[in-house]
């Protein structure tokens, strides 16, 4: 469960998905770039210089006005964005890096952020040897992606509301044998779209907050509230089982609150940084949550919701991998690589249909977990850049 | 040693005459006077360059004033601090007589000295030392001592007054609220007394907590320390805003000893605040902030700028300007969201979003090695003083609903003190308290 919102991670970055349509060029870590400033003004846009050599071009932004400014590189139909800087505030710098593919383009500012901008100029990537442009259509596969990646979204809130009302029903029933059977193999679905449900800002406290989180006098309701009661023997000296009054409540918010879920993520929709940086989300999750053992503190369920993080990263991976291949196969192996040892290290704790307890982990198991999860994550922070600058 | 240091040495003995020091080798009473005059390092002397580095390392800090040291004084960039534990059986005299101790050995080393009759190592042979001497050679770099009383000193939590003190307890000094996220280790929290040992050289403040540790054996015990390296905040214009373990400038905003109204209506306790000993003191909120770096790391540049509401380079607000700018929370940018976020640090910690509350905070980083997992337990060892605990738990709770931040740190131990007024001459640390 998250501290707090992921928000901004997920909805905050979407602008950046659109530098993909000027055409990427193989990855080169060593590639040195050219540095160019722009000095947006009020009335102007003055770029260092109208011309640099195709590949990694750097524009730093630098707002000499009063008002809020943006910088926009654009195609040499002088419409299609191919880079922005957005949201510069006045005296404020901010940098701009792009590949481009050698052609012309545009330059313009756009001071108080409205209007069709000032200091539109022609700006020109000249042919170098090192950089060969990747000659497919990549927005056609990224549509792709981000299409399938939403309905993977909205089938697992599916499973999620169907499991939620059978695992909702067993415990208002007092069937507890069956509510906690049912209790990981459900939040499975939660897990695996963690940041996306966690984007929707009031529904997350409301079902996946943990007992810590909760402030002085503020009820606590959702999975974590039910899991305390459904293994008392985990709670402190003196915990009182819930009366069937509350059982009731509980149930019937979670029920609700699993229900409004499903109705807001129908439509929504994904830039390409949203769905690398949501795989991202979804490993510092488990980073700080899962493979320390605070996620499922009474139940030691955490193995699941590892898995279930891992699952929804492996999908939102594997969605752009076809794209990756195309523009750094080196990380695209070692992503895989990276990967499939994570899963060996998981598979290794499979116990029927489920996992070894949290609680029955030995320690060097739990850091075999947390180093692999780190050595995931590394090329993992590499694979925004690599697919969309 | 040249004769100014000599004549501080003296005003120094002046003023710590009159209290009874801790008896050594039967010697004790003997000669106050040997605490400035008689010892080999007068580390005070080592003073006297013009480079910054030297000025910061030849800083003295007077011991003795109107309120204690170490809060508005310009933060120093070590920390140790250590709360302690008043020990089984010890009775009231024995308290005062420790706080005694401390106000002696504080006003040594504060102004360079060693501690003791004979220092270091000009003491009998054929006995252990007095002063522990890893401070020998070393400058005064800007020490300074500041001690504070927690709750549980006039009161323990199953309702015992140890000292006669549980009617003189301000009524603000009651444990903090759990706020939530909170994930505390209760060894790492609270106590009776705490100390906070500031310098520029992290062996200076060491060596400052060690020797009042050593001081205390028998009448009171480490209950859990804290080095700090690298202060984050700014306490006088006359510093640079440093960064904290994220890679931001923390504390721009911070009140600065340079705003004397502010500091008085913010910081000191006033006598009409109540009770009439605190006046002229202040209240600590020490809090461990572990935060997870290797998370933080692998989040994107925006996102990071987003969570703090400042350009991680020169600190400025996202709503522009430069690091001094005022953060202008209205201006809004794409598709009419404000340029800082809703749940931006610096909008939730503003005193404009806390009702004109502010704190004077003192905090550290801190790297205490590595966890189990292998990540590095890392933080931010927040100190803030104010005049009444209920400013912190004001914007704590703000932010502990709401900040961006809290996705990437954790509360894991936390700690309140009334920290009194100054010490006069020939006076001890607290002694109106026990007045």
């Amino acid at each position: 469960m998250p501290r707090v919102l992921r928000s901004a991670r997920l909805l905050g970055v979407g602008v950046l998905g659109v530098t993909l349509l000027g055409g990427c060029v193989a990855n080169d870590p060593a590639a040195s770039h050219t540095a160019l400033t722009v000095d947006s003004s009020a009335t102007d846009c003055a770029v260092s210089a109208n011309e640099a050599p195709a590949g990694s071009i750097r524009f730093t932004v630098t707002n000499s006005g009063d008002q809020v400014t943006e910088f926009y590189l654009l195609a040499d139909d002088g419409l299609r964005i191919v880079g922005e800087a957005e949201n510069i505030g006045p005296g404020l710098s901010r940098d701009l890096v792009v590949q481009l593919d050698a052609g012309s383009y545009f330059t313009a500012c756009k001071p108080g952020m409205t209007g069709d901008g000032v200091g539109k100029a022609e700006f020109t990537a000249t042919k170098t040897d090192a950089a060969a442009a990747v000659d497919v259509d990549l927005a056609a596969q990224i549509d792709t992606a981000n299409s399938d990646y939403a309905s993977y979204v909205s089938d697992q809130i599916g499973q999620l509301v169907t499991g939620t009302d059978s695992f909702a029903a067993a415990y208002r029933n007092g069937d507890d044998d069956t509510a906690r059977g049912l209790y990981a193999s459900t939040r499975v679905h939660w897990e695996r779209v963690e940041t996306i449900a966690e984007s929707f800002g009031d529904l997350d406290p409301k079902l996946d907050l943990r007992e810590a989180d909760l402030e002085q006098g503020q009820e606590w309701t959702g999975w974590h509230a039910i899991e305390k009661d459904l293994w008392p023997a985990e709670a402190e000296a003196g915990f009182e089982a819930y009366s069937t009054e509350k059982r009731a409540a509980l149930t019937q918010q979670l029920v609700a609150d699993t229900a409004t879920l499903h109705t807001k993520v129908q439509g929504v929709s994904f830039t390409l940084s949203q769905q690398t940086n949501g795989a991202i989300g979804l490993l510092d999750e488990v980073a700080t949550g899962k493979v320390t053992g605070e996620e499922e503190t009474w139940s030691h369920t955490d193995l699941w919701d590892f898995q279930a993080n891992v699952d929804g990263a492996r999908v939102l991976y594997d969605g752009v991998r076809s794209i990756l291949l195309q523009t750094d196969a080196d990380l695209a192996a070692s992503l895989d690589t990276e990967f499939a040892s994570l899963q060996a290290l998981l598979d290794v704790q499979r116990v029927g249909d489920g996992f070894t307890l949290y609680s029955a982990l030995t320690p060097a198991e739990i850091r075999a977990l947390a180093d692999q999860v780190n050595a995931l994550g590394e090329p993992l922070n590499q694979l925004t850049a690599a697919l969309v600058l | 040693m040249a004769g100014s240091e000599r004549a501080e040495s003296t005003d120094l003995v002046a003023t710590a005459r009159g209290l009874s020091r801790r008896g050594l080798l039967g010697l004790a009473g003997a000669s106050v006077a040997g605490i400035g005059l008689g010892v080999a390092g007068d580390r005070a002397a080592l003073a006297a360059s013009a480079t910054p580095e030297a000025a910061s390392a030849s800083a003295v800090y007077p011991f003795y004033g109107r309120h204690q040291a170490g809060i508005v004084t310009p933060a120093q960039d070590r920390l140790h601090f250590a709360a302690f534990d008043v020990s089984a059986g010890t009775t009231r005299a024995q308290l005062i007589e420790l706080l005694q101790e401390w106000t002696v050995a504080s006003a040594a080393m504060t102004a360079g000295q060693e501690i003791g009759e004979y220092g270091a190592i000009s003491g009998p042979y054929d006995a252990p030392p007095e002063d522990s001497g890893e401070a020998q050679g070393l400058p005064t770099a800007g020490l300074t001592i500041t001690f504070g009383f927690g709750p549980s000193l006039f009161e323990t939590a199953d309702g015992v007054d140890r000292f006669g003190l549980a009617r003189r307890r301000p009524a603000d000094l009651t444990p903090l609220p759990h706020f939530p996220g909170d994930d505390l280790d209760v060894g790492k929290s609270d106590g009776d007394l705490c100390i906070q040992a500031c310098s520029n050289d992290p062996q200076v403040a060491v060596h400052a907590i060690r020797n009042l540790s050593r001081i205390a054996f028998g009448r009171a015990a480490l209950r859990w320390s804290q080095l700090g390296f690298g202060r984050t905040s700014s306490t006088s214009t006359s510093q640079a805003t440093p960064r904290n373990l994220f890679g931001f400038k923390d504390g721009t905003a911070n009140i600065k000893a340079e705003e004397p109204d502010v500091v008085t209506d913010q910081v000191w306790v006033s006598a009409s605040d109540g009770p009439a000993w605190l006046a002229g003191g202040s209240y600590l909120v020490a809090r461990r902030i572990r935060m997870t770096i290797e998370t933080w790391d692998r989040s994107i540049l925006s996102e990071q700028e987003a969570v703090f509401g400042r350009t991680k380079g020169a600190g400025a607000p996202l709503s522009g300007g430069t690091e001094f700018s005022e953060p202008d929370f209205a201006l809004a940018g794409r598709a009419d969201q404000p340029l800082i976020g809703a749940a931006a640090h610096v909008r939730l910690a503003h005193p404009a979003q806390n009702n004109g509350t502010k704190l004077l905070r003192r905090g550290y980083n801190f790297v205490d090695g590595n966890d189990e997992l292998g990540r590095l337990k890392a933080g931010l060892f927040f100190i803030s003083f104010q005049r009444s605990p209920a400013q912190f738990t004001s914007v704590q709770l703000n932010l502990a609903r709401h900040d961006a931040l809290n996705e990437y740190i954790r509360h894991v131990g936390s700690a309140l003190f009334a920290v009194p007024a100054g010490t006069l001459d020939g006076g001890y640390v607290g002694a109106p308290l026990f007045a």
